[in-house]
Protein backbone atom coordinates (compact mmCIF):
# COMPACT_ATOMS: atom_id res chain seq x y z
CA UNK A 1 0.00 0.00 0.00
CA UNK A 2 2.70 2.55 0.98
CA UNK A 3 4.40 1.32 -2.22
CA UNK A 4 1.70 2.43 -4.00
CA UNK A 5 1.57 5.90 -2.89
CA UNK A 6 3.26 8.56 -5.04
CA UNK A 7 5.04 11.30 -2.88
CA UNK A 8 2.17 14.51 -2.69
CA UNK A 9 3.73 17.74 -3.01
CA UNK A 10 4.31 19.12 0.19
CA UNK A 11 1.14 21.63 0.82
CA UNK A 12 2.14 24.86 2.60
CA UNK A 13 -0.69 23.85 5.30
CA UNK A 14 1.32 22.51 7.52
CA UNK A 15 3.90 25.19 8.11
CA UNK A 16 1.39 27.91 7.90
CA UNK A 17 -0.45 26.51 10.56
CA UNK A 18 2.58 25.99 12.46
CA UNK A 19 3.48 29.48 12.42
CA UNK A 20 0.52 30.66 13.24
CA UNK A 21 1.05 28.75 16.41
CA UNK A 22 4.27 29.93 17.40
CA UNK A 23 2.95 33.58 16.59
CA UNK A 24 0.10 32.53 18.58
CA UNK A 25 1.68 31.90 21.72
CA UNK A 26 4.08 34.96 21.22
CA UNK A 27 1.15 37.21 21.29
CA UNK A 28 -0.51 34.94 24.42
CA UNK A 29 2.88 35.52 25.82
CA UNK A 30 2.58 39.57 25.35
CA UNK A 31 -0.83 39.70 25.93
CA UNK A 32 -0.41 38.18 29.72
CA UNK A 33 1.70 40.65 31.19
CA UNK A 34 0.21 43.77 29.54
CA UNK A 35 -3.56 42.39 30.72
CA UNK A 36 -1.56 42.35 34.01
CA UNK A 37 -2.40 38.76 34.37
CA UNK A 38 0.96 38.00 35.82
CA UNK A 39 3.74 40.79 37.14
CA UNK A 40 5.87 41.87 34.68
CA UNK A 41 8.70 41.24 36.68
CA UNK A 42 7.73 37.82 36.67
CA UNK A 43 6.94 37.44 33.39
CA UNK A 44 8.79 39.78 31.18
CA UNK A 45 6.62 41.33 27.83
CA UNK A 46 7.96 38.91 25.01
CA UNK A 47 9.23 41.98 23.06
CA UNK A 48 11.81 43.07 25.84
CA UNK A 49 12.83 39.50 25.91
CA UNK A 50 13.79 39.21 21.55
CA UNK A 51 15.06 42.60 21.98
CA UNK A 52 17.41 40.86 24.64
CA UNK A 53 18.28 37.86 22.51
CA UNK A 54 19.39 39.96 19.73
CA UNK A 55 21.90 42.23 22.07
CA UNK A 56 23.23 38.64 23.07
CA UNK A 57 23.65 37.69 19.83
CA UNK A 58 25.65 40.64 19.25
CA UNK A 59 27.90 40.15 22.23
CA UNK A 60 31.39 38.27 22.10
CA UNK A 61 30.87 37.29 25.82
CA UNK A 62 27.80 35.56 25.29
CA UNK A 63 29.17 33.21 22.25
CA UNK A 64 32.12 32.36 24.95
CA UNK A 65 29.67 31.27 27.46
CA UNK A 66 28.08 29.33 24.71
CA UNK A 67 31.51 27.87 23.71
CA UNK A 68 31.94 27.06 27.30
CA UNK A 69 28.60 25.28 27.03
CA UNK A 70 29.17 23.05 24.13
CA UNK A 71 32.53 22.41 24.57
CA UNK A 72 31.91 20.54 27.90
CA UNK A 73 28.99 18.79 25.41
CA UNK A 74 31.51 18.24 22.95
CA UNK A 75 33.85 16.29 25.10
CA UNK A 76 31.67 14.59 27.24
CA UNK A 77 29.80 13.11 24.18
CA UNK A 78 32.70 11.94 22.94
CA UNK A 79 33.80 10.50 25.71
CA UNK A 80 31.02 8.90 26.65
CA UNK A 81 30.18 7.79 23.03
CA UNK A 82 33.83 6.26 22.87
CA UNK A 83 34.05 4.38 26.02
CA UNK A 84 30.02 2.80 25.19
CA UNK A 85 30.96 1.45 22.04
CA UNK A 86 34.14 -0.15 22.97
CA UNK A 87 32.19 -1.54 26.40
CA UNK A 88 28.87 -2.18 24.66
CA UNK A 89 30.91 -4.05 22.08
CA UNK A 90 33.18 -6.12 24.10
CA UNK A 91 30.05 -6.88 26.82
CA UNK A 92 27.50 -7.58 24.14
CA UNK A 93 29.78 -10.25 21.94
CA UNK A 94 30.56 -11.72 24.80
CA UNK A 95 27.33 -13.41 26.77
CA UNK A 96 29.14 -14.84 29.88
CA UNK A 97 30.01 -10.54 29.76
CA UNK A 98 26.75 -9.92 28.97
CA UNK A 99 25.00 -11.94 31.95
CA UNK A 100 27.25 -11.23 34.49
CA UNK A 101 27.23 -7.54 33.82
CA UNK A 102 23.42 -7.49 34.00
CA UNK A 103 22.52 -6.59 37.45
CA UNK A 104 25.61 -4.28 37.81
CA UNK A 105 24.19 -2.17 34.62
CA UNK A 106 20.23 -2.12 35.74
CA UNK A 107 21.66 -0.52 39.01
CA UNK A 108 23.77 1.85 37.98
CA UNK A 109 21.82 2.86 34.69
CA UNK A 110 18.77 4.43 36.93
CA UNK A 111 20.59 6.17 39.52
CA UNK A 112 20.11 9.98 38.23
CA UNK A 113 23.24 11.29 37.51
CA UNK A 114 22.94 14.52 39.16
CA UNK A 115 22.91 12.93 42.25
CA UNK A 116 26.70 12.37 41.38
CA UNK A 117 26.99 16.15 41.31
CA UNK A 118 28.15 16.92 44.96
CA UNK A 119 30.87 13.96 44.41
CA UNK A 120 32.11 15.68 41.58
CA UNK A 121 32.77 18.89 42.97
CA UNK A 122 34.49 17.30 45.59
CA UNK A 123 36.74 15.50 43.25
CA UNK A 124 37.41 18.80 41.00
CA UNK A 125 36.01 21.71 42.55
CA UNK A 126 34.23 24.21 40.26
CA UNK A 127 35.68 23.44 36.84
CA UNK A 128 34.74 21.68 33.97
CA UNK A 129 35.88 18.14 34.95
CA UNK A 130 33.13 18.45 37.68
CA UNK A 131 30.70 18.87 34.74
CA UNK A 132 32.32 16.40 32.57
CA UNK A 133 32.02 13.45 35.13
CA UNK A 134 27.84 14.17 35.13
CA UNK A 135 27.93 14.22 31.42
CA UNK A 136 29.70 11.50 30.91
CA UNK A 137 27.88 9.25 33.43
CA UNK A 138 24.88 10.14 32.37
CA UNK A 139 24.98 9.53 28.17
CA UNK A 140 27.42 6.53 28.76
CA UNK A 141 24.56 4.40 29.77
CA UNK A 142 22.44 5.69 26.65
CA UNK A 143 24.94 4.40 24.08
CA UNK A 144 26.05 1.26 25.97
CA UNK A 145 22.66 0.14 26.44
CA UNK A 146 21.73 0.54 23.06
CA UNK A 147 24.97 -0.82 22.08
CA UNK A 148 24.48 -3.93 23.50
CA UNK A 149 21.27 -4.56 22.26
CA UNK A 150 22.39 -4.17 19.13
CA UNK A 151 24.92 -6.11 18.91
CA UNK A 152 23.61 -8.94 20.29
CA UNK A 153 20.92 -8.37 17.37
CA UNK A 154 22.78 -9.62 14.63
CA UNK A 155 20.34 -12.19 12.94
CA UNK A 156 20.88 -15.68 13.70
CA UNK A 157 21.19 -16.87 10.00
CA UNK A 158 23.74 -14.33 8.89
CA UNK A 159 25.99 -15.08 11.29
CA UNK A 160 26.00 -18.55 10.30
CA UNK A 161 26.32 -17.87 7.17
CA UNK A 162 29.32 -15.61 7.78
CA UNK A 163 30.77 -18.29 9.46
CA UNK A 164 30.40 -20.92 7.54
CA UNK A 165 31.87 -18.38 4.33
CA UNK A 166 35.12 -18.35 6.79
CA UNK A 167 34.86 -14.91 7.59
CA UNK A 168 37.89 -13.52 10.24
CA UNK A 169 36.73 -12.06 13.80
CA UNK A 170 37.79 -8.52 11.73
CA UNK A 171 35.65 -8.80 8.85
CA UNK A 172 32.94 -10.22 11.02
CA UNK A 173 32.56 -7.46 12.85
CA UNK A 174 33.03 -5.00 9.93
CA UNK A 175 30.15 -6.43 7.56
CA UNK A 176 27.96 -8.07 9.96
CA UNK A 177 27.99 -7.03 13.75
CA UNK A 178 28.72 -2.85 12.46
CA UNK A 179 25.76 -2.77 10.13
CA UNK A 180 23.19 -4.86 12.56
CA UNK A 181 24.18 -2.51 15.55
CA UNK A 182 24.58 0.91 13.59
CA UNK A 183 20.94 1.99 13.88
CA UNK A 184 20.89 1.06 17.28
CA UNK A 185 23.91 3.22 18.02
CA UNK A 186 22.70 6.20 16.22
CA UNK A 187 19.66 5.92 18.50
CA UNK A 188 21.84 5.69 21.48
CA UNK A 189 23.97 9.11 20.18
CA UNK A 190 20.65 10.58 19.25
CA UNK A 191 19.55 10.82 22.89
CA UNK A 192 22.62 11.22 24.52
CA UNK A 193 23.43 14.62 23.02
CA UNK A 194 20.06 15.38 24.09
CA UNK A 195 21.18 13.67 27.61
CA UNK A 196 24.84 15.69 27.70
CA UNK A 197 23.10 19.02 26.27
CA UNK A 198 20.85 19.31 29.69
CA UNK A 199 23.41 18.02 31.68
CA UNK A 200 26.04 20.30 30.65
CA UNK A 201 23.73 23.57 31.09
CA UNK A 202 22.22 21.95 35.06
CA UNK A 203 25.94 21.11 35.79
CA UNK A 204 26.45 24.77 35.28
CA UNK A 205 23.92 25.65 37.03
CA UNK A 206 24.45 23.48 40.20
CA UNK A 207 28.10 23.51 39.94
CA UNK A 208 28.85 27.02 38.79
CA UNK A 209 31.43 26.56 36.00
CA UNK A 210 31.47 29.22 33.61
CA UNK A 211 28.56 28.64 31.04
CA UNK A 212 24.94 29.41 29.47
CA UNK A 213 24.12 27.51 33.08
CA UNK A 214 25.62 29.51 35.24
CA UNK A 215 24.60 33.00 33.60
CA UNK A 216 21.00 31.65 33.99
CA UNK A 217 21.71 31.37 37.40
CA UNK A 218 23.03 34.56 37.97
CA UNK A 219 20.44 36.18 36.24
CA UNK A 220 17.99 34.96 38.29
CA UNK A 221 19.90 35.82 41.65
CA UNK A 222 20.32 39.18 40.15
CA UNK A 223 16.53 39.40 39.32
CA UNK A 224 16.86 39.72 35.92
CA UNK A 225 13.61 38.15 34.42
CA UNK A 226 14.36 39.69 30.91
CA UNK A 227 17.77 38.21 30.61
CA UNK A 228 16.73 34.77 32.01
CA UNK A 229 13.96 34.21 29.82
CA UNK A 230 16.31 35.08 26.81
CA UNK A 231 18.75 32.55 27.71
CA UNK A 232 16.00 29.73 28.59
CA UNK A 233 15.00 30.77 24.86
CA UNK A 234 18.41 30.35 23.83
CA UNK A 235 19.07 26.78 25.42
CA UNK A 236 15.39 25.47 23.88
CA UNK A 237 17.14 26.67 20.50
CA UNK A 238 20.15 24.89 21.35
CA UNK A 239 18.57 22.21 22.25
CA UNK A 240 16.30 22.08 18.57
CA UNK A 241 19.58 22.42 16.80
CA UNK A 242 21.48 19.50 18.43
CA UNK A 243 17.86 17.45 17.78
CA UNK A 244 18.20 18.43 14.30
CA UNK A 245 21.29 17.59 13.37
CA UNK A 246 21.71 14.38 15.34
CA UNK A 247 18.81 13.10 12.92
CA UNK A 248 19.94 14.78 10.15
CA UNK A 249 23.48 12.57 10.77
CA UNK A 250 21.32 9.60 11.70
CA UNK A 251 19.33 9.88 8.29
CA UNK A 252 22.41 9.93 6.35
CA UNK A 253 24.35 7.48 7.90
CA UNK A 254 21.44 4.95 7.72
CA UNK A 255 20.21 6.02 4.66
CA UNK A 256 20.68 2.30 3.15
CA UNK A 257 18.44 0.94 6.30
CA UNK A 258 15.46 -0.26 6.14
CA UNK A 259 13.68 2.27 8.78
CA UNK A 260 14.61 5.53 6.68
CA UNK A 261 14.18 3.74 2.87
CA UNK A 262 10.37 2.61 4.70
CA UNK A 263 9.96 6.39 5.52
CA UNK A 264 11.43 7.99 2.29
CA UNK A 265 9.00 6.33 0.58
CA UNK A 266 5.69 7.47 1.81
CA UNK B 1 39.54 -26.82 12.49
CA UNK B 2 39.39 -28.98 15.49
CA UNK B 3 37.68 -26.47 17.40
CA UNK B 4 34.94 -26.33 14.20
CA UNK B 5 34.43 -30.45 14.48
CA UNK B 6 34.06 -30.21 18.15
CA UNK B 7 31.32 -27.96 18.17
CA UNK B 8 28.97 -30.13 16.19
CA UNK B 9 28.71 -32.77 18.93
CA UNK B 10 27.31 -31.11 21.46
CA UNK B 11 27.64 -33.43 24.66
CA UNK B 12 23.95 -32.94 26.82
CA UNK B 13 25.40 -30.68 29.91
CA UNK B 14 24.82 -31.78 33.63
CA UNK B 15 22.69 -29.35 34.53
CA UNK B 16 22.10 -30.38 38.29
CA UNK B 17 20.05 -28.34 41.23
CA UNK B 18 23.54 -27.26 42.36
CA UNK B 19 24.70 -25.69 39.12
CA UNK B 20 21.40 -23.89 38.52
CA UNK B 21 21.70 -22.61 41.96
CA UNK B 22 24.90 -21.11 41.43
CA UNK B 23 24.13 -19.79 38.22
CA UNK B 24 21.17 -18.14 39.66
CA UNK B 25 23.31 -16.35 42.14
CA UNK B 26 26.52 -16.08 40.79
CA UNK B 27 25.82 -14.40 37.76
CA UNK B 28 23.53 -12.06 39.13
CA UNK B 29 25.88 -11.01 42.58
CA UNK B 30 28.82 -12.26 41.69
CA UNK B 31 30.27 -8.72 39.76
CA UNK B 32 28.91 -6.63 42.27
CA UNK B 33 29.79 -8.42 45.21
CA UNK B 34 33.47 -8.74 43.63
CA UNK B 35 33.39 -4.72 42.97
CA UNK B 36 32.51 -4.01 46.42
CA UNK B 37 35.18 -6.01 47.85
CA UNK B 38 37.98 -4.44 45.09
CA UNK B 39 36.25 -0.90 46.64
CA UNK B 40 36.94 -2.11 50.39
CA UNK B 41 40.27 -2.78 50.05
CA UNK B 42 41.17 -0.12 48.01
CA UNK B 43 39.54 2.24 50.31
CA UNK B 44 41.90 0.65 53.30
CA UNK B 45 44.69 1.06 51.22
CA UNK B 46 44.46 4.49 50.13
CA UNK B 47 44.24 7.64 52.00
CA UNK B 48 41.81 9.24 49.67
CA UNK B 49 39.21 10.27 52.12
CA UNK B 50 36.21 11.05 49.24
CA UNK B 51 36.67 7.71 48.85
CA UNK B 52 35.13 5.51 52.22
CA UNK B 53 34.64 1.85 51.89
CA UNK B 54 31.41 0.86 51.50
CA UNK B 55 30.93 -0.03 54.82
CA UNK B 56 31.29 2.81 56.04
CA UNK B 57 29.25 3.56 53.50
CA UNK B 58 26.40 1.17 55.22
CA UNK B 59 26.94 2.07 58.38
CA UNK B 60 26.40 6.17 57.43
CA UNK B 61 23.71 4.80 55.08
CA UNK B 62 21.62 3.78 58.80
CA UNK B 63 23.09 6.59 60.74
CA UNK B 64 21.51 9.22 58.50
CA UNK B 65 18.21 7.95 56.91
CA UNK B 66 16.77 5.34 59.61
CA UNK B 67 14.48 7.45 61.92
CA UNK B 68 13.58 10.97 61.71
CA UNK B 69 15.33 12.08 58.43
CA UNK B 70 13.25 9.30 56.79
CA UNK B 71 10.20 10.91 57.91
CA UNK B 72 11.54 14.71 57.44
CA UNK B 73 13.77 14.78 53.91
CA UNK B 74 12.75 11.11 51.96
CA UNK B 75 9.34 10.97 52.08
CA UNK B 76 8.18 14.64 51.34
CA UNK B 77 10.56 14.32 48.74
CA UNK B 78 8.96 11.19 47.21
CA UNK B 79 5.83 12.56 47.68
CA UNK B 80 6.34 15.42 45.62
CA UNK B 81 7.69 12.67 42.97
CA UNK B 82 5.06 10.77 42.85
CA UNK B 83 2.49 14.00 42.27
CA UNK B 84 4.58 15.20 39.86
CA UNK B 85 4.66 11.64 37.88
CA UNK B 86 1.10 11.56 38.08
CA UNK B 87 0.01 14.94 37.11
CA UNK B 88 2.39 14.68 34.18
CA UNK B 89 1.08 10.85 33.12
CA UNK B 90 -2.49 12.89 33.54
CA UNK B 91 -1.45 15.70 31.68
CA UNK B 92 0.43 14.16 28.98
CA UNK B 93 -1.58 11.36 28.60
CA UNK B 94 -5.14 13.70 28.48
CA UNK B 95 -3.10 16.42 26.22
CA UNK B 96 -1.53 14.47 23.87
CA UNK B 97 -4.76 12.34 22.92
CA UNK B 98 -6.43 15.06 22.32
CA UNK B 99 -3.42 16.79 20.37
CA UNK B 100 -3.05 14.02 18.42
CA UNK B 101 -7.09 13.02 17.36
CA UNK B 102 -6.98 16.37 15.49
CA UNK B 103 -4.58 17.10 12.79
CA UNK B 104 -5.20 20.69 12.30
CA UNK B 105 -4.35 20.94 16.64
CA UNK B 106 -1.38 18.74 15.74
CA UNK B 107 0.38 20.97 13.15
CA UNK B 108 -0.74 24.05 14.87
CA UNK B 109 1.04 23.01 18.29
CA UNK B 110 3.95 21.10 16.82
CA UNK B 111 6.46 23.10 16.82
CA UNK B 112 5.84 24.87 19.65
CA UNK B 113 6.11 21.60 21.31
CA UNK B 114 9.08 20.60 19.59
CA UNK B 115 10.40 23.77 21.04
CA UNK B 116 9.83 23.03 24.28
CA UNK B 117 10.86 19.87 24.45
CA UNK B 118 14.29 20.74 23.41
CA UNK B 119 14.57 23.01 26.46
CA UNK B 120 16.74 21.22 28.85
CA UNK B 121 14.63 20.65 32.06
CA UNK B 122 16.79 22.08 34.65
CA UNK B 123 16.76 25.12 33.33
CA UNK B 124 12.87 25.90 33.92
CA UNK B 125 13.94 25.69 37.39
CA UNK B 126 14.38 29.61 38.12
CA UNK B 127 11.37 30.58 35.77
CA UNK B 128 9.05 28.77 37.73
CA UNK B 129 10.68 29.52 40.54
CA UNK B 130 10.28 33.35 39.75
CA UNK B 131 6.16 32.87 38.69
CA UNK B 132 5.68 31.08 41.85
CA UNK B 133 8.21 31.75 44.61
CA UNK B 134 9.77 28.77 46.59
CA UNK B 135 6.85 26.60 47.28
CA UNK B 136 6.41 22.64 47.65
CA UNK B 137 4.03 23.63 44.48
CA UNK B 138 6.95 24.99 42.53
CA UNK B 139 8.75 21.55 42.82
CA UNK B 140 5.90 19.36 41.84
CA UNK B 141 4.96 22.05 39.07
CA UNK B 142 8.92 22.26 38.16
CA UNK B 143 8.76 18.15 37.98
CA UNK B 144 5.62 18.53 35.55
CA UNK B 145 7.10 21.25 33.08
CA UNK B 146 10.14 18.86 32.68
CA UNK B 147 8.28 15.40 32.62
CA UNK B 148 5.39 16.52 30.64
CA UNK B 149 6.65 16.48 27.44
CA UNK B 150 8.31 13.06 26.17
CA UNK B 151 4.82 11.62 27.74
CA UNK B 152 2.51 14.25 25.49
CA UNK B 153 4.78 13.90 22.26
CA UNK B 154 4.91 10.25 22.56
CA UNK B 155 1.17 10.21 23.15
CA UNK B 156 0.43 12.96 20.01
CA UNK B 157 2.90 10.18 18.27
CA UNK B 158 1.27 7.11 19.30
CA UNK B 159 -2.47 8.46 18.45
CA UNK B 160 -1.68 9.01 15.37
CA UNK B 161 0.01 5.85 14.58
CA UNK B 162 -3.23 4.00 15.08
CA UNK B 163 -3.49 1.18 12.66
CA UNK B 164 -6.14 2.57 10.07
CA UNK B 165 -7.63 -1.06 9.26
CA UNK B 166 -8.74 -1.17 12.70
CA UNK B 167 -10.19 2.37 13.15
CA UNK B 168 -11.95 2.29 9.71
CA UNK B 169 -13.78 -0.91 11.27
CA UNK B 170 -14.75 0.90 14.17
CA UNK B 171 -16.13 3.46 12.03
CA UNK B 172 -18.28 1.11 10.10
CA UNK B 173 -19.12 -0.42 13.54
CA UNK B 174 -20.56 3.23 14.68
CA UNK B 175 -18.75 2.80 17.82
CA UNK B 176 -19.32 5.78 20.25
CA UNK B 177 -16.39 8.70 20.62
CA UNK B 178 -15.71 7.39 23.71
CA UNK B 179 -15.69 3.65 23.33
CA UNK B 180 -13.50 4.41 20.62
CA UNK B 181 -11.23 6.11 22.36
CA UNK B 182 -11.16 3.57 25.19
CA UNK B 183 -10.87 0.98 23.33
CA UNK B 184 -9.13 1.93 19.84
CA UNK B 185 -7.08 4.87 20.41
CA UNK B 186 -5.26 4.29 24.11
CA UNK B 187 -4.78 0.65 23.94
CA UNK B 188 -3.16 1.68 20.59
CA UNK B 189 -1.23 4.37 21.47
CA UNK B 190 -0.17 2.49 24.73
CA UNK B 191 3.04 0.75 23.80
CA UNK B 192 4.41 4.78 22.92
CA UNK B 193 2.90 6.01 25.58
CA UNK B 194 4.65 3.95 27.99
CA UNK B 195 8.24 4.45 26.38
CA UNK B 196 7.25 7.69 26.95
CA UNK B 197 6.34 7.77 30.70
CA UNK B 198 9.44 5.81 30.95
CA UNK B 199 11.66 8.74 29.70
CA UNK B 200 9.42 10.50 31.71
CA UNK B 201 10.29 9.18 34.80
CA UNK B 202 14.40 9.34 34.40
CA UNK B 203 13.58 13.40 34.21
CA UNK B 204 11.13 13.92 37.08
CA UNK B 205 13.67 12.00 39.51
CA UNK B 206 16.61 14.03 37.89
CA UNK B 207 14.06 17.32 38.36
CA UNK B 208 13.27 16.32 42.04
CA UNK B 209 17.09 16.35 42.91
CA UNK B 210 17.40 19.54 41.36
CA UNK B 211 15.44 21.65 42.51
CA UNK B 212 16.07 20.82 46.27
CA UNK B 213 19.48 21.47 45.44
CA UNK B 214 18.73 24.78 44.33
CA UNK B 215 15.62 25.82 46.54
CA UNK B 216 15.06 24.46 49.34
CA UNK B 217 15.84 23.26 53.08
CA UNK B 218 14.39 19.79 53.14
CA UNK B 219 14.55 16.70 50.84
CA UNK B 220 16.87 14.42 49.35
CA UNK B 221 18.87 16.85 47.63
CA UNK B 222 19.15 19.66 49.87
CA UNK B 223 20.43 16.80 52.33
CA UNK B 224 23.25 15.45 49.73
CA UNK B 225 24.53 19.08 48.70
CA UNK B 226 24.69 20.14 52.56
CA UNK B 227 26.64 16.60 53.55
CA UNK B 228 28.97 17.76 50.58
CA UNK B 229 29.67 21.41 51.85
CA UNK B 230 30.40 19.91 55.51
CA UNK B 231 32.32 17.18 54.00
CA UNK B 232 30.39 14.74 55.66
CA UNK B 233 31.36 12.39 52.86
CA UNK B 234 30.17 9.14 54.24
CA UNK B 235 26.78 10.68 54.78
CA UNK B 236 27.06 12.35 51.18
CA UNK B 237 28.12 8.88 49.42
CA UNK B 238 24.87 7.00 51.51
CA UNK B 239 22.78 10.04 50.29
CA UNK B 240 23.94 9.32 46.45
CA UNK B 241 23.58 5.18 47.46
CA UNK B 242 19.27 6.07 48.57
CA UNK B 243 19.03 8.85 44.96
CA UNK B 244 20.43 5.00 43.18
CA UNK B 245 17.89 2.78 45.62
CA UNK B 246 14.96 4.76 44.80
CA UNK B 247 15.73 5.19 41.04
CA UNK B 248 16.16 1.21 40.95
CA UNK B 249 12.80 0.70 42.61
CA UNK B 250 11.17 3.54 40.31
CA UNK B 251 12.46 1.70 37.42
CA UNK B 252 11.60 -1.30 38.81
CA UNK B 253 7.64 -0.67 39.31
CA UNK B 254 7.63 0.56 36.06
CA UNK B 255 8.72 -2.67 34.78
CA UNK B 256 6.26 -4.37 36.61
CA UNK B 257 3.50 -1.42 34.88
CA UNK B 258 4.70 -1.88 31.82
CA UNK B 259 4.31 -5.89 31.56
CA UNK B 260 0.98 -5.49 32.93
CA UNK B 261 -0.39 -3.02 30.75
CA UNK B 262 1.67 -4.15 27.44
CA UNK B 263 0.88 -8.02 28.41
CA UNK B 264 -1.38 -8.36 24.97
CA UNK B 265 1.76 -6.28 23.19
CA UNK B 266 4.32 -8.54 24.07
CA UNK B 267 2.36 -11.04 23.29
CA UNK B 268 1.75 -10.01 19.68
CA UNK B 269 5.32 -9.31 19.35
CA UNK B 270 6.48 -12.89 20.40
CA UNK B 271 3.95 -14.33 18.08
CA UNK B 272 4.79 -12.43 15.22
CA UNK B 273 8.57 -13.27 15.87
CA UNK B 274 7.77 -16.80 16.12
Amino acid sequence: MHVLSVRRPRSLRKPLLGAVGLVGFLVVWQLVPTLGLVNSQYLPYVTDVLVRLSEEFGDLAFWRRLGFTMTSWAIGLSVATFAAVVLGTVVGLVPFLRRATHTMVEFLRPIPSVALIPLAVLLFGIQMQAALVIIIYASFWQVFVQVIYGVADVDAVARDTARSFGLTRRERLAYLVLPTALPYLMTGVRLAAAVALILAVTSEMVIGNPGLGRMIELSRSAGDAVGLYALVVVTGLLGLLVNLVFRFVERRSLSWHQSVRGEEVR
Amino acid sequence: MTAQTGRIAVRPRGRGVGRRVAEGFLYPLGLPFLLLVVWGMASTASENRFFPGPLTIFEAFGDTWVGPAFVDDVLPSLYRLALGITASIVIGIAAGTLIGLFQWLRELLEPLLEFFRAIPPPVLIPVVMLLLGITDTMKVVVIVSGAVWPILLNTIDGVRATDSVMSETADSFRITWWERLWFLVLPAASPRIMAGVRQGLSVALILMVISEMFASSAGLGYRIAYFQRNYLIAEMWSGILLLGLVGVLLAATFGVVERRVLRWYHGIREVNRA
